[in-house]
This record gives C-alpha cells, sequence and structure tokens, in this order.
C-alpha cells in the first residue's frame, strides 16, 4: 500500500474506509517492511524525545551557543496568567514549540519535524493539546502519523529544506502537517485534513529563510510561533467548513515553484532579510570567524 | 526512488542545532573513526567553508570531536565532547581554513593518528540534511557515503585486483549495488569501493587480503 501524492492519499482512506494516520501506520508495515511494534517503540522515543526537548528549557533555560536565544519560552510560560491574548492552548503550543528550539541551539537532543529549524511546531501543539485539550497519549501517535504522511508528500513532490525552498518550506510544511494533525484530532476527514494544510501552505506561501549570523536561532525560533498559531487557525476554519480553494496536491507544488524563484540570499545563505539587516550584520561579525565587519549589502539598498 | 518512513520525516533524532553542520559533522567524524579503527590518540580537524565561518555557532567542533569519540548524532553526550576528549586524553587541534576553495561548502578534512604511528587523513563532506559523503582518503579522491555496506581496499595500481576482489564477493554471495575504482597517478596507490545493499560477511576482509597487492580493508557495515 502506498499513495505518492494528496489525491492516492485520499484515495487511500476512502477505500479503506480509514483516517490519515491509519493509511501512514499500514504504509509504513507494509510498504516499509516495519513491524507493529517496530512502530510502536520509534514512536515511544519521538514521543519521549518531544516532551523532554520541551521541559528541558522551561525548567532550566539557558543561552544558546550563537548566542542570539535563550530562556523566551520560560518567559512566556510566566506571563501565560490565565490565558493572555491567544488563550492557553495557543500560548501553551506557542512556548512549548520556542522551547524546542532553545533546546536544539543548546545541542540539545531533538526530534526534526521535519527539519531541525521547523522542529518545534509538531510538538508544541501536540503537547499542548493533550495538556489543555485533553488529548490522549495514543492521540500523540496518531498526529505524529498524520503529520508524517503529509511531510512525506512534501519531501516527495515539493521540498522542506530552506537551502532550496525557504522558509515556506520549512515553517510553511511544518505548519501544513500540524494542522492536518489537529483537524484529524479534532474529528475532521481526511479532505479536511488536506484542505487545512492547504490553507497553511498558502498564508506562508514566499516566507524567506533568513537565519541571522547563519544561525538556527533568529528568527528561526519566533517563526516557529507563527507556525503554530497558523496551525491552529487553519485547523479551526476547515473544521468549519472554510474550504481554500487550490487543492493541496497544486498547492504543494506552487509551494516548490515559489521555493525556486526565491533568489539565492533569501535561502538559509544568511545573504538577506533579517541577517542582511544592519543590525543582523553586526550580530554575524560577533559570530562568524575569518570575516571582519559586514561585507553584505543589505537587499533593499 | 527510496522508501521515505515516516521516521524519516518526523526524525532523525539528531543533537541541534543544525542537521548540516551539526549531524553531518558528527557523521563524518563517526566513519572517520570507522575507517581508521586504531586507538585515536590524536586528532586534527581543518574547516573548511561555511564550517570555517559558522562552526562555533552550530557547535561542528564538538560534533567533529564528538564523532571521533564515537558517538553516533543523538547521543547527548555530544555537548561535552571537549570534557570527555580530555578525560581520556585524546588531543584534539582544529585549523579554521575559510580561505582554501573547496568544491563542497560543508567540508572537513579528519587527520587521525594514532600511538604506533600511523594515521589517516580523511575529507568528509556535509551534503545536507545531515546526509555526508566521504570525498577523500589520504589525498586521493574517493565517492561514497556510508548508507550502504561498503568494503574499501588500500591497493597497488595492479592489473588483476578487481578480478580477485570480485571472485571473492561471489564465492559468498555478495551482491555488488556499486562498485568503483579511484586512484591518484598510474602504478602508484589506489582504493576499490564497493558498496553493497546487504551485510558484507566479516569473512571477505581476510579473503581479499591474502593478495598481497592488498594494503589494507576497511569494512563499513549499513
Amino acid at each position: 500500500m502506498d499513495f505518492e501524492n494528496g489525491e492516492e492519499l485520499l484515495e487511500c482512506c476512502r477505500s479503506d474506509n480509514c483516517m490519515i494516520s491509519d493509511a501512514m501506520r499500514k504504509r509504513e508495515i507494509e510498504t516499509g517492511h516495519a513491524s507493529a511494534e517496530e512502530v510502536e517503540d520509534k514512536l515511544q522515543r519521538v514521543y519521549e524525545i518531544m516532551c523532554s526537548s520541551i521541559e528541558e528549557p522551561l525548567k532550566r533555560p539557558q543561552k544558546s551557543i550563537g548566542g542570539l536565544i535563550g530562556g523566551e519560552a520560560r518567559s512566556i510560560m510566566d506571563h501565560m496568567g490565565d490565558g493572555g491574548l491567544c488563550g492557553r492552548f495557543m500560548t501553551k503550543a506557542v512556548a512549548y514549540s520556542m522551547a524546542v528550539l532553545e533546546e536544539n541551539a543548546t545541542m540539545g537532543l531533538i526530534v526534526a519535524a521535519p527539519t531541525a529549524g521547523s522542529s518545534g511546531i509538531l510538538p508544541g501543539v501536540l503537547k499542548a493539546s493533550m495538556e489543555e485539550l485533553g488529548y490522549s497519549r495514543a492521540q500523540f501517535d496518531q498526529g505524529i502519523l498524520n503529520a508524517g504522511a503529509l511531510g512525506y508528500l512534501f519531501m516527495r513532490n515539493a521540498s522542506v529544506a530552506g537551502a532550496e525552498a525557504g522558509c515556506q518550506a520549512e515553517v510553511g510544511s511544518a505548519a501544513a502537517m500540524t494542522a492536518s494533525a489537529l483537524v484529524e484530532l479534532g474529528g475532521g476527514t481526511p479532505e479536511m485534513c488536506l484542505n487545512a494544510a492547504s490553507l497553511a501552505l498558502s498564508n506562508l506561501l514566499g516566507l524567506v529563510c533568513d537565519p541571522i549570523a547563519g544561525l538556527v536561532e533568529a528568527p528561526c525560533q519566533s517563526r516557529n510561533s507563527v507556525g503554530v498559531a497558523n496551525a491552529i487557525v487553519c485547523a479551526q476554519l476547515s473544521l468549519s467548513g472554510v474550504r481554500h480553494q487550490i487543492p493541496f496536491d497544486e498547492m504543494a507544488h506552487a509551494m516548490y515553484c515559489v521555493g525556486r524563484e526565491i533568489p539565492f540570499e533569501l535561502r538559509e545563505t544568511a545573504m538577506g532579510g533579517n541577517a542582511a539587516t544592519p543590525s543582523g550584520c553586526r550580530l554575524r561579525f560577533r559570530n562568524v570567524t575569518g570575516e571582519h565587519g559586514c561585507a553584505l549589502t543589505p537587499l533593499s539598498k | 526512488m527510496e522508501f521515505i518512513s515516516v521516521f524519516d520525516v518526523i526524525g532523525p533524532n539528531m543533537i541541534g542545532p543544525s542537521s548540516s553542520h551539526t549531524a553531518g559533522a558528527v557523521s563524518i567524524a563517526l566513519m572517520a573513526r570507522r575507517m581508521f579503527r586504531k586507538p585515536i590518540t590524536k586528532v586534527t580537524f581543518t574547516l573548511y567553508g561555511s564550517f570555517a565561518k559558522t562552526y562555533h555557532g552550530h557547535g561542528t567542533d564538538r560534533a567533529l570531536l564528538g564523532g571521533t569519540l564515537g558517538f553516533d548524532t543523538d547521543d547527548v553526550r555530544i555537548r561535552d565532547a571537549f570534557a570527555i576528549a580530555d578525560r581520556q586524553g585524546l588531543e584534539y587541534f582544529y585549523h579554521i581554513d575559510g580561505k582554501t576553495h573547496v568544491r563542497h561548502p560543508n567540508t572537513a578534512d579528519i587527520l587521525l593518528e594514532s600511538d604506533d604511528g600511523s594515521s589517516m587523513l580523511v575529507r568528509g563532506e556535509s551534503i545536507g540534511g545531515g546526509k555526508i559523503r566521504i570525498a577523500q582518503i589520504d589525498g586521493i579522491d574517493v565517492d561514497f557515503t556510508g548508507e550502504y555496506s561498503t568494503l574499501i581496499i588500500r591497493q597497488e595500481d595492479r592489473p588483476g585486483i578487481i578480478v580477485h576482489i570480485a571472485q571473492c564477493l561471489a564465492d559468498h554471495n555478495v551482491n555488488i549495488a556499486f562498485m568503483r575504482l579511484f586512484r591518484k597517478e598510474k602504478g602508484g596507490m589506489a582504493f576499490t569501493v564497493v558498496e553493497s545493499d546487504e551485510r558484507i560477511p566479516q569473512e571477505i576482509v581476510a579473503e581479499i587480503a591474502s593478495n598481497s597487492k592488498v594494503l589494507d580493508i576497511m569494512l563499513i557495515q549499513a
């Protein structure tokens, strides 16, 4: 059993009368030749690492090795009060997603989801949904499998690499995967899952990858927070019957095409956007060895 | 197209912050360690290109040392690689070379040395998403990734050795996925690299070594 695009995934779900997570589990076992126990063991390991990568920076915040971030997640939790502007679920999901980026930037253990730079969105939302929406441990796994199905389609048919297609391919894809997972957990159909993913991709279409000083720290960390918000909003829209006019497969292709048109300077090279501002250049000078001053001209000159 | 598992998407489990600058660096050094197969007492890293520019903020220096110590990409001890190397008495040095032009931006040379005077120089490239390529051994261009079970044979550049290697593999019913010969100059030293989908039996090493023109054999199981 296998599927190569969104349409085929929906066909699998229809013919087996199952959810996307079921189809992905079945594919892993039948086509990937894994045993059900192997899949369970790996899911358990993913769960453990995702949880510890959220909890560590909240308990013991520390400065990242590049020095640009550290302590943001804890600060958000400390200011949450009774939910603040975003409410408890989204605020927690945002804080958790940013915690993972802190763990990543202090050489901690994380699960790339689908990349290190976008590794906060899926675990942040799933863990917050267990705590605030009452989802079970099994539903966490269901979310991983559902998101994994879409991530596989992005890897196969588009890109999840910032160097290839910009931040839209990393945070955009992670948000789309997470939106889809939330829809399944919220009782939506597979069609509604892909619709939510389509919306999420469309909302972040064209987002550039412009890491300050070339580090996976800023703006990556706060981009994860907007990925979380985007995922939750798009899941809510889709569960309410709001449809995006462009089907998932076309949207994934559009994301890839836009990515290839993003100039080199804005694809992880740290030569544009945030990285090329005077302040970004000063931070680069502080971090980068063997370079003296800012040799780069901001793109907006 | 190769099967993409859900755990390739939601994964790898890795020490951050960067799949290319951290996880890839660990993998290059770990591969070099497995190729050298001797107790390492001294290691010298030369970092080129993007590695040379942003190694500190990506922990590339600790990642390379961690791999040399035998840690895999998800080993939390990588963060403490300096202290662990100090405790084990492993000497380590870094040359930061941002000037020399290299083919791939994320390139590192690793010189491993042992107490008995032997050494090996390995050049690795981190080619994205944590994937790597070994590009040189002791100055000779090679090309393999370690994703397959790999046999690396150091030999004299003389007739008949390939037949000997192929015969040994055939005797053990090993199916060759890729096989390539690399050399610098005629009649000098050469490498044959054989990659296979399945495990390569350990006994093959002794059989291939029975040829006097074979100088050294490294076997890396996938």
